[in-house]
């Protein structure tokens, strides 16, 4: 026996489990001196199975889009690839959008990959850190000023993520939320519109997914790489300034307002 | 001494909890689904936390891996553990990742010298780095290792002896490993130091079959306790005396009436093991 013997054990177990054409690690036994190779399966089913399921939890429109058997052996297929780093699984998936772009047998569906982004926007917006909006009386001292607006910075919520799709994710998106009791086809979807949206989670604690306009995303979007709120004007031709910053506030979405500019 | 019988709390059940749609004597969550920034998950176990005594079940430190512990995934756990003061921090004897993946799954020990040591230098820096005894819960396992020379329970029991943690009994667990290793569960439970058992499991498993057509269990947290592990449960509390006690449900999760009826089955089995001057 060498000082090596678990991580070599426990290195062949790992690579046993992910691969199931490797042979099943040396050393196992059963009770009875049954192949212990059906026992492993038991081990390289679990794995596989929770962390997929781990991904049909992020990811219930992607799943229902393609199909749960088709989801099933897609996401096994990523389970393999790209095993979690990480125990905390609320975080795994991060890189499974842009994994779908490339992944040949999905091409038929082309909005898959921004699907995917919106739904863990969404799952990254619910197990975001809590911060408090500011309040509307310190909003209207700041409307109030005008001059210092230009400068000002303003911090959204931890929650906040702009996604823009060349396709119609979020009515399609939407149109799956609904509940049978509503029955019946929703309007026509036009799946090669473009479309921005707002994700973010609301005082009431719900993960919301708002329809905005090119210029509103681009203006929120610069606001949440820290910009000043004249730059991000600039950044924005042809936004609606007031509808778009009553939005954030309507939403809450406005956790810190820097008149001066200083880091938000 | 009042007997607590509790359930694994999911997030489906926080708010019923809180509305008081059902009583349970405490709540276990696991770590990892914790480990998160903000949002409302956090904030319900704030408010429940306030109401019912809470453990912390860690699914993620592999104790048994052959590596040194995630330094950052202890730190997390502190803080976790600090905020939220649990009754209960519990653990496995087991190991889920290897060269920087995780698996997901809780892996088989081979039982042995190596694997003592190493097992019992890792709850060392557990407890010291949490500064509290943790417990250790016996596995459920579908293979052994032809190089094991402890029985499970030996191995445990010596885990105690070296490390002061206490123990997590998964009952479900001994009656899996028994039947998948053809041994009798209670060999198991006798053979731990009944002092060290702070807390009991109770769980579901499903049924398949080895290569040789002999019973395979498999521990899925999918169903209600089986009864066979109900007397085994029974038989545990003869011999223990009332321990708090949690039914655990991770798939096909059903509403809190039908975890609390379970909860409330355990409970009346725990009033049952009272010494007799206690239960008047």
């Amino acid at each position: 026996m060498t000082a090596d013997m678990p991580a070599d054990m426990q290195a062949g177990f790992a690579a046993a489990l992910l691969d199931p054409d490797r042979p099943v690690p040396p050393g196992l036994r059963a009770w009875n001196g049954s192949d212990p190779a059906r026992r492993f399966g038991v081990y390289r089913n679990n794995v596989i199975v929770s962390l997929v399921g781990a991904l049909a939890d992020t990811f219930p429109v992607v799943r229902q889009l393609v199909g749960s058997e088709f989801f099933d052996a897609m996401a096994g297929v990523y389970v393999r690839a790209h095993p979690p780093a990480s125990a905390v699984l609320a975080h795994y998936g991060d890189g499974f959008a842009d994994w779908l772009a490339g992944f040949a047998p999905a091409r038929g569906l082309p909005c898959l990959p921004d699907m995917a982004r919106l739904e863990r926007a969404r799952v990254a917006a619910y197990h975001a850190a809590d911060a408090e909006p500011v309040t509307p009386a310190s909003i209207a001292a700041h409307l109030a000023r005008p001059a210092l607006l230009p400068a000002a910075r303003l911090r959204l919520h931890p929650s906040c993520r702009v996604l823009r799709s060349n396709f119609a994710v979020h009515a399609l998106w939407a149109a799956h939320q609904r509940d049978d009791a509503f029955g019946g086809d929703g309007p026509a979807i036009d799946i090669d519109t473009a479309c921005a949206m707002l994700v973010l989670r609301d005082a009431a604690d719900e993960v919301l997914v708002v329809g905005i306009d090119a210029g509103a995303a681009g203006f929120i979007g610069a606001l949440l790489e820290g910009r000043r709120l004249g730059d991000a004007l600039q950044q924005a031709p042809g936004v609606d300034l007031a509808g778009t910053l009553a939005l954030l506030l309507r939403h809450g979405a406005v956790v810190a307002w820097h008149a001066d500019g200083a880091d938000a | 001494m009042t007997p607590l019988a509790g359930i694994g709390l999911k997030d489906a059940h926080a708010l019923p909890l809180l509305q008081g749609a059902a009583a349970v004597d405490f709540i276990e969550v696991h770590a990892e689904n914790c480990l998160v920034a903000g949002g409302p998950r956090l904030r319900r176990l704030e408010l429940l936390r306030e109401r019912l005594p809470l453990s912390i079940h860690g699914v993620g430190l592999s104790i048994g891996g052959a590596a040194a512990l995630d330094e950052a995934h202890l730190a997390a756990l502190h803080g976790l553990v600090r905020r939220f003061e649990p009754r209960w921090f519990s653990e496995h004897l087991a190991w889920s990742r290897h060269g920087g993946i995780w698996l997901n799954d809780l892996l088989p020990l081979p039982y042995d010298a190596q694997t003592l040591a190493r097992v019992c230098e890792h709850i060392d820096r557990v407890q010291t780095r949490l500064a509290r005894r943790m417990l250790l819960e016996n596995p459920s396992s579908y293979v052994e290792f032809s190089a094991s020379t402890f029985d499970e329970g030996g191995f445990l029991a010596e885990v105690v002896r070296r490390t002061g943690c206490g123990l997590l009994l998964d009952v479900n667990n001994a009656y899996v490993s028994g039947v998948n290793h053809g041994r009798d569960p209670w060999a198991l439970i006798e053979a731990l130091p009944v002092l060290a058992i702070d807390e009991i499991h109770l769980a579901g498993f499903a049924e398949d079959r080895d290569a040789a057509g002999d019973r395979l269990l498999i521990d899925h947290h999918g169903s209600p306790v089986d009864a066979a592990v109900w007397r085994l449960y029974e038989r545990t509390l003869q011999a223990l005396g009332p321990r708090p006690t949690l039914i655990e449900r991770d798939h096909d999760v059903p509403g809190l009436p039908v975890l609390a009826a379970e909860a409330a089955q355990a409970r009346a089995m725990l009033r049952a093991a009272l010494p007799l001057r206690e239960a008047a």
